[in-house]
């Protein structure tokens, strides 16, 4: 405990950092609950001097709104799929990498790459690889060119082409480009933070399960799984959070118009709608941050309870 | 089921290129260990007893030798199928499950026909906890276990599915001191009541001798001898085990053999017929001092520990390898105070060993 006369010197310390804090962090969101209990709060009028009306108008607007539904749909869709199958393609690809010992270091970091990469210019690439040329204009004499490897792949195996993310492609294909962008991004982390976690595992649980001739199914789900249990926790939680927060992913595969060529914002998301609304309606933005912010601490609050549950610490 | 170790060598390859030098743990290690007995395997830290019980077990595979299981050769057999109860050090009891479950899963990992119906493993891992008297502790999690709680539901997992070779890994090294004598009397007991082959590595040369039916000693690898503990006590071959053996540690002077007598500096203190004239080194154990005042041994006294029973008299004599010797005689003998003390030596307390190979030199 400082002495009360050096109490000063803690705070001094300190200072640069709680400036910081609360000018960025503690200020705006209190700002946001502000704007959003004011009544069609719009900024460029609140400099003019305009007053506005206390009430919950931004929320009913959000919620009345037809686009915020959908928003709130893909958002969800999005993450129920990407979560849980990220996370078990990263904890059988942790596994794998942690019983392998040649190359261990070398295939960490290739699968780590994705983290340090850009996910604009992955996005862009992933478009490019899904990508068709020529269908979108199906006149009568029009030949079929696909250029997307994917597409490629696709027919080299005598399958048909897929219009994925070009103009007249389906929600399914987008959905489906989506979640495979999303979970290949996610990937790196989760399989540091299991990696990670495995290493730590004493070997010799694994020594005494051999020796009470444990087969190796029962090995992964009885000791392994709960074992990491701590670690899948983070992991489950954190990637709800993230999905919760998509869409720069969107944004680099589809461009800022949310959706294929000719239907814009098909694949708007939560994050794209408050920005949406930023520029010009900043009281419902603020509402609508406010209903993620209480979806997200729902759903993180389900899963600390679930996860106590289930996890061993 | 008696266990015959052949030749049974392990090698670790040198690694990296900083340290290329391979390191022989176990050498050449001949054994047959028989039906029912509790084996101890003896030996300072680095001395390959703990490589030993892990090839047993089959968790380390022997660079050469082989390995039988009564008469069956199990060498290549791996570990999940050699059906041997393993305790480890350090317990390795899984956190995550109850006592119950802990105890519960070597059962559930049986296949095929050996696979019992779920009210037998109950009865079974309860009969395991009953024999290990933790019977009343099985819905708790080993965090929530004392030391020596710990240690025995170790030890009714490795006895639940029956083994036919229990492995002990330094049981009781975890333990404080009373909970170790208690455990060692215990495991001991479950022995007995099981009947079931039972190899134990220690350090603890106490722990060693107290329990066990055989001892093995060894050093670097190599076995420096094989008996019961009293006569390896009693008969050691070579320094390095009369050394190991007893506590307090056997007291060790420079001397040599003339005209069949012991020469401890210029006193002649024991006959030694039949032994040729040379340099020796002279071992002689606590108990082998005798108080006497025209004794020929003549030690300098230091002090005079009084531990009830016994009387432990610390002295010091020029060509005594360590500063200090310790000698214990009964308690009923009074020492006198004084500069000095003068002991005559029992003669099978005496051991003599070659200055050269530091082997037994018998007399």
């Amino acid at each position: 405990m400082v002495e009360s006369k050096h109490k000063w010197k803690a705070w001094l310390y300190l200072s640069p950092a709680i400036i910081l804090l609360l000018v960025f962090t503690v200020w705006p969101i209190i700002n946001t609950v502000r704007m959003a209990f004011l009544e069609n709060y719009n900024s460029m009028g609140a400099v003019g001097g305009k007053i506005y009306a206390f009430g919950i108008g931004n929320f009913k607007q959000v919620l009345d709104y037809k686009l915020f539904l959908n928003c709130l749909g893909n958002t969800m869709l999005l993450t129920v799929l990407t979560v849980p199958l990220s996370t078990i393609l990263a904890l059988l690809i942790a596994v794998c990498l942690n019983a392998i010992k040649p190359l261990q270091r070398i295939l960490q970091t290739i699968f780590f790459l994705p983290y340090v990469t850009n996910s604009i210019a992955i996005g862009m690439v992933f478009a490019a690889m899904f990508n068709m040329v020529g269908s979108a204009f199906g006149g009568e004499n029009e030949i079929v060119v696909t250029a997307g490897i994917i597409n490629n792949v696709i027919e080299f195996f005598g399958g048909e082409a897929v219009n994925w993310i070009n103009a007249g492609s389906t929600y399914a294909a987008n959905i489906t480009v989506m979640v495979v962008y999303i979970v290949w991004n996610a990937l790196p982390f989760k399989i540091l933070i299991l990696l990670g976690g495995l290493q730590s595992i004493n070997k010799q649980y694994y020594d005494a399960a051999r020796v009470d001739g444990t087969r190796r199914s029962r090995v992964f789900t009885k000791i392994t799984v709960p074992l990491l249990s701590p670690m899948l926790a983070y992991v489950v939680i954190t990637g709800f959070i993230g999905g919760f927060k998509e869409y720069s992913s969107i944004v680099g595969i589809f461009g800022e118009h949310m959706g294929p060529a000719g239907d814009a914002k098909r694949l708007n998301t939560m994050v794209g709608f408050i920005y949406d609304s930023l520029s010009t309606q900043q009281g419902r933005a603020s509402a609508a941050a406010l209903i993620l912010f209480g979806i997200i601490f729902v759903v993180t609050m389900i899963n600390l309870y679930v996860s106590k549950k289930k996890t061993h610490y | 089921m008696k266990i015959l170790l052949q030749n049974l060598t392990k090698i670790f390859p040198g690694r990296g290129k900083k340290n290329t030098q391979e390191v022989i743990a176990v050498n050449d290690f001949t054994f047959e260990i028989p039906d029912g007995k509790l084996v101890g395997l003896l030996g300072p830290s680095g001395c390959g007893k703990s490589t030993t019980l892990y090839m047993i077990s089959g968790l380390q595979k022997p660079s050469g030798g082989k390995i039988f299981f009564g008469e069956d050769d199990v060498t290549e057999l791996s570990a999940e199928n050699r059906g041997v109860g393993l305790v480890f050090q350090n317990y390795a009891l899984y956190p995550h499950m109850t006592v119950k479950q802990n105890i519960l899963f070597p059962l559930q990992n049986l296949r095929g026909e050996d696979k019992l119906p779920k009210d037998k493993m109950i009865e079974r891992a309860y009969y395991a906890a009953k024999l290990v008297q933790i019977d009343d502790l099985m819905d708790r999690k080993p965090s929530e276990l004392s030391g020596g709680q710990q240690q025995r539901v170790a030890i009714a997992r490795a006895l639940v599915k029956m083994p036919k070779v229990l492995l002990l890994d330094e049981p009781l090294s975890n333990l404080d001191a009373r909970l170790r004598l208690q455990t060692r009397e215990e495991i001991r007991r479950i022995q007995k009541d099981t009947g079931i082959t039972t190899i134990f590595v220690t350090h603890d040369q106490e722990e060693a001798m107290s329990i066990s039916d055989l001892i093995v000693v060894m050093k670097l690898g190599v076995v420096q001898q094989i008996g019961k503990p009293q006569d390896v006590y009693d008969d050691p071959t070579n320094l390095f085990v009369a050394k190991f053996l007893g506590t307090p540690p056997i007291n060790v002077f420079t001397g040599k053999v003339s005209g069949g007598k012991l020469f401890i500096g210029d006193a002649p203190v024991l006959d030694v017929p039949g032994v040729e004239d040379r340099e020796v080194t002279v071992g002689i154990r606590p108990e082998g001092f005798v108080l006497d005042e025209n004794g020929p041994l003549v030690c300098g006294l230091n002090s005079v520990e009084v531990m009830g029973r016994d009387v432990s008299v610390v002295c010091r004599h020029e060509n005594a390898v360590s500063p200090v010797i310790r000698a214990i005689i009964d308690a009923d003998n009074k020492v006198a105070a004084g500069e000095t003390v003068r002991y005559t030596l029992k003669p099978h307390k005496v051991f003599l060993f070659s200055k050269e190979d530091e082997n037994r030199i018998r007399f």
